[in-house]
């Protein structure tokens, strides 16, 4: 299991050789060395590096369709914070993320468990749990709207046979929509998280289980005090990419409700969408992408320092 | 990953052979292990029906006839199973131009991906020069940004290029992500210095040590890469949809998209039938290659 935690701090100069002082070789070394990244740099820098320092210029102007940007300073940050659906957007998101990472987590680690046992059928198993992830978002909604249909749709007839005389609305409804999105959510992403987590459970050494069945542990008590604590930088590892991708969520929510209904399964992605694609304000949009950048990066980076202090 | 597995079993075999315990204890022990054996195969049996259903359901909805999709209560097998819903795609919809769309973007952005990431993941691997690092942070660093955040200044950037509305933006789109970088990078990262010191020290330029050496090396990694990048592009849904417009131009995820929102009467049966064609060369792919999808995801821990 190989974490970004790993790769962000490489070993830098680890076995490469050591080349004797000389200014020429430098030289010839740095002008090869960029040779290889540059074709990939270009699109990459072009694409994604520059986009990135534009938007925070964008977020400061009144950029529009008809080309005119007026330096506006902090009025669209101003009006950020005065909108009511951007701060709908907002709760919105945080809902999903907050719902989506400990429902994801625990499925797809109990998935990983549940496949690092020897049962027959497992190989099967695993490409099972992983067919939602390849499948395609459009099909995913599709069938996922009908499933969820209030009155003809299978899940609620499950429900009704089962006693439940009132089932949810589910996408029709404000109070489930946004629960209904978190299952497909669930649905789709376990599979991924459950291959990170199999990989974790690998470098999970035996003696430990074996130590702690000695001592008379059972179960459970070696699934608290001896999985979980080795999953730790998978664990980890698992939260802070859940994190960004529930914070970004998009096309989940366009596919299956358009952010409705009324505006209870809005979301960041979508306010940016439709402020700049729909509505051409392109420089208000920026603003909440700089907000949605900014948010994604603290999550990050105060994972990762809490991370660091739990390991030390 | 088999090998590891495979290991445990040996090393469980070899357990059970010197175990010590008396008969009676095994027997409850066994008795215990097959229970939990059990308990194991109903959660199975569960998962798969929660993760399976949706398909199953899919795939029998578009062998059924336009009015029995929705039917109450539910029916899960067609009562005749109309297979002309296939056929009739074909003729209803412009299917054959997204599935070429598709295939030509999904291709082209594999290949640059591919080419351009272990390229430039030598580069950072096996060659040590001024600004490496710096420029490998900054490529880690994208990896917390959402491209939701800014989509907006691309789509200008490439606007002012000429490119909006062109199957060219897609594929510049998808094709340079640090994704590739990373993931090549790790792998390189395993094979020995030692190699391609031998080969600098018979002369071969850092160009051919990465052509002829660490390229024929690192064909799981390039498959890995290879195949996580053709089912991301084929399944994209947002960059077709915020660059295309011209119905031509639609990959398959905008054409069934618009085939749902714009019949007023959505003959069902038939939208099945599209996607579940959507599905099948994705699902073909992903069989035939789980183990480098399993390894990429494993090494790597990111989608593209």
């Amino acid at each position: 299991m190989a974490t970004s935690a790993r790769t962000a701090a490489p070993p830098a100069a680890r076995k490469v050789p050591q080349h004797r002082p000389g200014s020429k070789l430098r030289r010839h070394n740095t002008i090869v060395g960029w040779s290889f990244i540059l074709p990939n740099f270009l699109g990459f820098g072009l694409l994604t590096l520059v986009p990135i320092v534009v938007l925070f210029y964008m977020s400061f102007t009144n950029w529009n369709a008809f080309g005119t940007a007026d330096w506006v300073g902090f009025a669209n940050y101003e009006r950020l914070l005065t909108d009511g659906s951007f701060r709908i957007s907002f709760l919105n998101t945080l809902y999903y993320t907050v719902l989506h990472i400990p429902l994801t987590i625990v499925a797809s680690l109990g998935l990983a468990l549940l496949l690092n046992n020897k049962l027959r059928g497992v190989a099967f198993f695993r490409t099972a749990a992983f067919f939602p992830y390849i499948t395609s978002i459009v099909a995913i909604a599709v069938v996922w709207n009908l499933l969820f249909s209030p009155d003809s749709g299978p899940i609620n007839e499950v429900l009704r046979a089962i006693g439940i005389t009132e089932p949810p609305g589910w996408l029709t409804s404000p109070e489930w929509a946004m629960p209904a999105v978190v299952i497909v959510g669930t649905w789709r992403d376990m599979g991924y998280y459950m291959v990170l987590f199999l990989a974790g459970l690998q470098t999970v050494p035996r003696e430990l289980h074996e130590a702690a069945r000695m001592d008379g542990a059972n179960v459970w008590q070696r699934f608290v005090n001896v999985t979980l604590p080795c999953l730790r930088p998978t664990m980890f590892f698992v939260t802070v990419m859940l994190t960004i991708n529930s914070l970004k969520i998009f096309d989940l929510i366009l596919v299956m409700t358009g952010g409705g209904p009324g505006q209870s399964t809005s979301v960041i992605s979508q306010f940016i969408y439709r402020r700049g694609f729909e509505e051409n304000q392109f420089g208000f949009a920026s603003s909440a992408a700089v907000a949605l950048f900014f948010l994604c990066i603290a999550v990050t980076v105060v994972q990762f320092l809490w991370n660091k202090k739990r390991s030390v | 990953m088999s090998e590891l597995l495979d290991r445990n079993i040996t090393q469980r075999t070899l357990r059970k052979l010197d175990d010590p315990k008396p008969r009676r204890a095994s027997r409850e022990r066994s008795a215990r292990y097959r229970a939990g054996r059990a308990i194991g195969y109903i959660a199975m049996i569960v998962f798969a029906a929660a993760l399976l259903t949706p398909f199953f359901w899919m795939i029998m909805s578009s062998l059924k006839s336009a009015n029995e999709v929705f039917s109450v209560p539910v029916q899960w097998l067609p009562e005749t199973f109309v297979w002309s819903n296939y056929v009739e795609i074909w003729s209803r919809s412009d299917i054959i131009t997204w599935i070429r769309n598709t295939l030509l973007v999904s291709t082209v952005v594999t290949l640059l991906q591919v080419l351009t990431g272990s390229f430039a993941a030598y580069g950072f691997a096996k060659m040590r020069f001024r600004g490496r690092d710096v420029l490998f942070l900054l490529y880690i660093g994208t990896i917390a940004v959402p491209w939701q955040s800014y989509m907006i200044p691309q789509f200008i950037l490439l606007t002012e290029a000429g490119l909006s509305n062109s199957l060219v933006a897609i594929m510049l789109l998808q094709a340079f992500g640090a994704f590739g970088v990373f993931l090549m990078k790790q792998y390189y990262e395993t094979i020995p210095e030692e190699l391609s010191e031998a080969a600098r020290i018979d002369g071969l330029s850092e160009y051919s040590i990465w052509r002829k050496i660490m390229l024929p090396l690192s064909v799981p990694a390039l498959a890995s890469l290879a195949l996580l990048t053709f089912v991301n592009t084929w399944n994209d849904y947002l960059g077709p949809l915020i660059y295309l417009r011209n119905p031509d131009l639609w990959t398959l995820q905008l054409g069934l998209r618009s085939f749902v929102s714009n019949l007023y009467d959505t003959n069902y049966a038939l939208l099945f039938a599209g996607l579940t064609i959507s599905i099948v060369p994705i699902a073909i792919i992903f069989m035939l290659g789980q183990r480098y999808f399993v390894e990429g995801i494993a090494t790597s821990g990111l989608k593209g």
